[in-house]
C-alpha cells in the first residue's frame, strides 16, 4: 500500500465516485417513486380502464415492493440493459446509443475548438496584461458569456447561415452522413457553444497563471532573462493547471448534459431533445437511464478533474 | 395589358421570371396584386406538374417516442408522413368538405344509413407487391374498432357493429342510422394496411405514393416513389424528406435560408416579416379550428341566459382578430361551424360588437361584481392577451372581467372543462355532427359549456341518420341557432392554417380541412427548380 501512494489515492477517488453514483441511483428510483399517481396510470392517461391498469402494472412488475424493483433494475443497468422505453417499445440502450455518439461528437468538436482556443487567449492577455489585446480578450468573450445560448445561437443563424448562407441554419445529422458533411451541419452549433464556454476557461486561465506570476520564482525567472511568454508557457503555466483543469472539465461537462438549448434551436439528435421528449410522456425508465448517464458523465469528469489535479501538484497527494 | 400579363405569369409558371418581378410588373400595369397572384396561380396550374427533385420540409410536432403504427398518430410529424405512404378509404374535398373517393370507388347506404356499402377499388398495389383486397379494408377498419384498440379513432368507429367483405365490397353494419359514415372513413388514422395492420401495426406499408425509406422518429423521416403507384395526379417529387423541427425560428430560418422548401405552424406574431424575407410565399389558409371563451351554462352566474347573452355582444371579433391573430382569421359567430363544413347553413346573422346592448342585457340579469376568466398559454397562441383585450372590451359595456391567469401545466385537466369561465381552443370535425356530437350534446364528455338541451340532442340524432341533404341543412341551422343564441360558447374568431413555402414549390392547394394541405402538400406539390 505505502509503496505505490499515488494508486492508493487514485484508487480512493474511484470509489468514491462509484459509491456516488450509486448513491445518485438510489435518488433517481425514489425521485421517480414519489413522484404523484403511479406509472401506469401516468402511461394510460385519464381514460384507462381498472383492468387495463392490472395488466400494465403485472407487466411492468409495479406490484413487487421497492427495494426488489429497485435491485431488478440495478441488476439491469450494471449488465447493460436500460429496459424498454414505454412509449414506443423500443430498447433503451439502442436508441441512447445513437443519441449519446451524437451529443458526444458535437461535444468533443465544441471542447477541441474551445479549450486549446481559451488557453492560448488566456496566455495571450497574460502575456499583454493590462494591454490593448488583453482589453479585446476580456471585453468580447465577457460579452459573449453574457449574452444567453439561445441568443447567440439566433445571431449566429440570422447572420451566417440566413444572411451569408455560409452554414445551413440547422443541424440534423443521420447515418448516411460523411464526416465532412457532418463537420458542415454541426459549425454553427459548435461555434455557439464555443462562444458560451470560452470565456470561463480563458478567464480562469487568466486569472490562475496571473496569480503564479506573483511568485518569487518567476522573477528569478525573469533575472535570469527569459522571454516573458516562455516565463508563461515553462513556469506559469504547469503551476496553474489545476484550477485551469477543474473549469475545463465543468465545461465539458456542460457540453455533454447541458446542451439542451442547443440542440433544440439547431435541431440536432442529441440526447437534451431525446430527454425532453420523453418527460413530456412520463416516459419513466428512459428518464432513469438519461439521469444516470448524465450523472455519471458528470462524476466521470470531475474524477478526472481530481486526479489530474493530484498528478499536477504533488502538495495535494499529502492531505494534512 | 391581360395579354402581357398572361404571358407574364407563364414565366413565372416555367420558373423564368421570380414572383416579385412578377407582381411589380403587374402592378405597374395597373393591375392590383390579388389578382396578379390568382392569374398566376392559375398559369402554374396551367402549366402543369413538373416531375422529379427532392422535397425537404421543416415541420413540428415530432418526438422521438413517434411510431409508424397509424393508431398512434397524434402530432404532425406522423401525420404528414404517414400520408405520404398510406392513404385513407375517402378524402374530404378541399373545395366544398365534400367526401370524395380515394381506396374506395364509391359507396351507398340503405334508407335508414345503418347499413352501408364501400366498392373497393381494384389495381391499387401495397409496396411490398401485394394486391390490396376488401379483406385488408376489413381487417383495417377492425382493428382501430376493435374494444381493445388503442387506436386515436376508436372514438369516432363505436357506431360500427359488422363488417363484412362481399365480393369486391365491404359492407358495415351499424348500431344506428349514421349518414356521416363517408366522412368518419377521412380520418387519417384509418391508413389502409396489408391485413389491417395486424401482423406489422408498424411496418410502414401502404398504398400512398411514396414508401417509407427512413424512419428515424423525432429526427427525419425520408419516403421514395412507388413506382407502382396507381394515379399520376400526385406524388409528383423523387423523394420527400421530413426534418423534426420543434423550434419555430429554426424552422423560419430553415425557410429563409432555403435549406427546406415547406414549413408549418408559422407563428402570427412573425408572420409579417417572414412574408417580406425573398423567395418566401405564406400559405395563410381558412380553418375550421377556433379559438373561444367557455361558460358553464349550469353555473352561477352563466346560468342566467341574459349574462351568457351580454358576455357574447361584450366582445369585439374584429379587433380580436387583428390584434391576436394579425389578420389570419375569420369572424366567428357563436356556433362552431364555418363555411368549410359541408352543409353549413347560409345567412345567420352575424353577431357583433355592441357595447350599449350588451349593457342592456347585463342590467336585466341583475348580476354585479366582477366575473372571473381563467387563461394561459396554452389554451391558444395569444390567450393571455386576447383575454385582457376581452376584458377592456366589456369594461365598455360595464361588465367587469377579471383576467386570472393560470399555470400553462395542467391547464387541461384543472381548468378546462372544470372551472366556469375559460379560454380554450378547438380544432376542426370532418363533419357537423361529429363537431356537435364531441362538444354540445348533453351526454358529451368535453361538453365544456355544460349546454344541455333536449330539443338540441334530438335535432343532432335526427340529422345524423337523415339522408336527404335539404332536410339534414334545414336541422343543422336549427341547431346553429340554438347554440348561437342560448348556448355557452363565445366564438371571436376561426383561425387560419399558417404555413410557409419557397417560390419554386408549385400546386399548392388550400385545403381547410386540415393543415399542410390537409396533410398532403408531400404528395401534391411539385418543384419548379427540379
Amino acid at each position: 500500500m505505502r509503496r505505490f501512494p499515488l494508486l492508493t489515492l487514485i484508487a480512493q477517488r474511484i470509489a468514491l465516485g462509484v459509491l456516488l453514483l450509486w448513491a445518485v441511483s438510489v435518488l433517481i428510483f425514489v425521485g421517480t417513486m414519489i413522484l404523484p399517481g403511479d406509472v401506469a396510470q401516468a402511461i394510460l392517461g385519464q381514460a384507462a380502464t381498472e383492468q387495463a391498469l392490472h395488466n400494465l402494472r403485472l407487466e411492468l412488475g409495479l406490484y413487487d415492493p421497492p427495494h426488489i424493483r429497485y435491485l431488478d433494475w440495478l441488476w439491469g443497468v450494471l449488465q447493460g440493459d436500460l429496459g424498454q422505453s414505454l412509449t414506443n417499445r423500443a430498447d433503451i440502450a439502442t436508441s441512447i446509443g445513437r443519441r449519446l455518439s451524437n451529443t458526444l461528437f458535437l461535444a468533443a468538436c465544441a471542447a477541441i475548438v474551445a479549450v486549446p482556443l481559451a488557453l492560448l487567449l488566456g496566455l495571450l492577455a497574460v502575456r499583454y496584461q493590462g494591454r490593448w489585446p488583453d482589453r479585446v480578450i476580456s471585453g468580447t468573450t465577457l460579452t459573449a458569456i453574457s449574452l444567453p445560448e439561445f441568443f447567440i445561437g439566433y445571431l449566429l443563424i440570422y447572420f451566417v447561415a440566413v444572411q451569408l448562407g455560409w452554414f445551413p441554419s440547422f443541424s440534423t445529422v443521420h447515418a448516411g452522413m460523411t464526416l465532412g458533411q457532418r463537420l458542415e451541419a454541426i459549425a454553427l452549433p459548435v461555434a455557439t457553444l464555443t462562444l458560451v464556454v470560452l470565456a470561463h476557461m480563458m478567464r480562469m486561465t487568466r486569472a490562475a497563471i496571473l496569480n503564479v506570476m506573483q511568485s518569487p520564482y518567476i522573477e528569478t525567472a525573469e533575472l535570469k532573462g527569459l522571454r516573458r511568454f516562455d516565463i508563461i508557457r515553462r513556469h506559469a503555466l504547469p503551476n496553474a493547471v489545476a484550477p485551469i483543469v477543474n473549469v475545463v472539465t465543468i465545461n465539458l461537462a456542460y457540453l455533454i448534459v447541458g446542451v439542451v438549448v442547443v440542440e433544440v434551436i439547431f435541431v440536432y439528435p442529441g440526447m437534451g431533445q431525446y430527454l425532453v421528449d420523453h418527460v413530456a410522456r412520463r416516459d419513466v425508465p428512459v428518464i432513469q437511464a438519461t439521469a444516470l448517464i448524465f450523472a455519471a458523465v458528470y462524476i466521470g469528469l470531475n474524477l478526472v478533474a481530481d486526479i489530474v489535479s493530484i498528478l499536477a501538484n504533488p502538495r495535494l497527494r499529502h492531505p494534512r | 395589358m391581360s395579354r402581357e400579363l398572361s404571358y407574364l405569369s407563364r414565366l413565372v409558371a416555367k420558373g423564368r421570371l421570380d414572383r416579385r418581378a412578377f407582381l411589380g410588373r403587374a402592378v405597374a400595369l395597373g393591375v392590383g396584386a390579388g389578382f396578379a397572384n390568382t392569374m398566376l396561380a392559375r398559369a402554374v396550374r396551367a402549366e402543369g406538374p413538373v416531375r422529379g427533385g427532392a422535397l425537404r420540409m421543416g415541420l413540428s410536432g415530432g418526438e422521438s417516442t413517434n411510431s409508424l403504427d397509424p393508431a398512434t398518430w397524434l402530432t404532425q410529424v406522423p401525420q404528414n408522413f404517414g400520408m405520404t405512404w398510406g392513404e385513407t378509404l375517402v378524402v374530404q374535398s378541399a373545395e366544398d368538405g365534400s367526401a370524395r373517393p380515394l381506396l374506395a370507388e364509391s359507396w351507398e347506404a340503405s334508407d335508414d344509413a345503418v347499413e352501408w356499402r364501400f366498392r373497393i377499388r381494384q389495381g391499387v398495389t401495397f409496396h411490398n407487391g401485394q394486391e390490396m383486397t376488401p379483406e385488408d379494408v376489413a381487417q383495417t377498419i377492425r382493428r382501430h374498432s376493435d374494444e381493445d384498440t388503442q387506436s386515436a379513432a376508436y372514438g369516432i368507429l363505436t357506431d360500427i357493429e359488422e363488417i363484412s367483405v362481399d365480393g369486391r365490397d365491404v359492407v358495415f353494419r351499424l348500431a344506428r342510422g349514421n349518414a356521416d359514415l363517408p366522412y368518419l372513413l377521412t380520418d387519417y388514422h384509418l391508413v389502409i394496411q396489408p391485413n389491417g395492420g395486424f401482423d406489422g401495426p408498424a411496418a410502414g406499408i401502404g398504398t400512398g405514393p411514396y414508401k417509407v425509406e427512413v424512419n428515424e422518429p423525432g429526427v427525419r423521416h425520408v419516403g421514395l416513389r412507388y413506382d407502382g403507384y396507381w394515379r399520376d395526379d400526385v406524388g409528383h417529387v423523387d423523394s420527400v424528406e421530413i426534418i423534426v423541427m420543434n423550434d419555430a425560428t429554426a424552422r423560419m430560418s430553415a425557410l429563409q435560408a432555403g435549406q427546406v422548401h415547406i414549413i408549418n405552424r408559422v407563428e402570427p406574431r412573425t408572420v409579417d416579416l417572414l412574408a417580406r424575407a425573398p423567395g418566401v410565399v405564406i400559405e395563410s389558409v381558412p380553418s375550421k379550428g377556433h379559438y373561444v371563451f367557455v361558460m358553464h351554462c349550469d353555473t352561477a352566474p352563466f346560468d342566467n341566459p341574459d349574462v351568457r347573452m351580454a358576455l357574447k355582444l361584450a366582445i369585439d371579433r374584429e379587433q380580436m382578430i387583428t390584434q391576436i391573430l394579425q389578420g389570419h382569421g375569420s369572424v366567428g359567430n357563436d356556433f362552431p361551424i364555418n363555411e368549410a363544413y359541408a352543409l353549413y347553413p347560409q345567412g345567420i346573422e352575424q353577431r357583433a360588437y355592441d357595447p350599449d346592448e350588451a349593457r342592456h342585457y347585463y342590467e336585466r340579469s341583475g348580476h354585479s361584481g366582477p366575473i372571473v376568466l381563467r387563461t394561459a398559454d396554452v389554451a391558444f397562441p395569444g390567450a393571455v392577451d386576447a383575454a385582457l383585450l376581452y376584458a377592456q372590451q366589456a369594461q365598455a359595456a360595464g361588465i367587469n372581467i377579471q383576467v386570472q391567469r393560470e399555470p400553462g401545466d395542467g391547464y387541461w385537466t384543472e381548468v378546462w372543462n372544470a372551472q366556469p369561465f375559460c379560454a380554450s381552443y378547438w380544432g376542426g370535425r370532418p363533419t357537423q355532427d361529429a363537431m356537435y356530437s364531441t362538444a354540445y350534446i348533453s351526454s358529451a364528455e368535453w361538453n365544456d359549456t355544460r349546454f344541455k338541451r333536449e330539443d338540441f340532442d334530438e335535432t343532432i340524432f335526427e340529422a345524423r341518420a337523415e339522408l336527404d341533404e335539404n332536410r339534414r341543412a334545414e336541422l343543422y341551422r336549427d341547431a346553429a341557432h340554438m347554440v348561437r343564441d342560448d348556448g355557452g360558447l363565445i366564438l371571436p374568431m376561426f383561425n387560419n392554417f399558417l404555413d410557409g413555402r419557397r417560390e419554386d414549390v408549385q400546386g399548392w392547394v388550400a385545403d381547410p380541412n386540415h393543415e399542410t394541405s390537409n396533410l398532403r402538400a408531400a404528395s401534391r406539390v411539385w418543384l419548379n427548380s427540379a
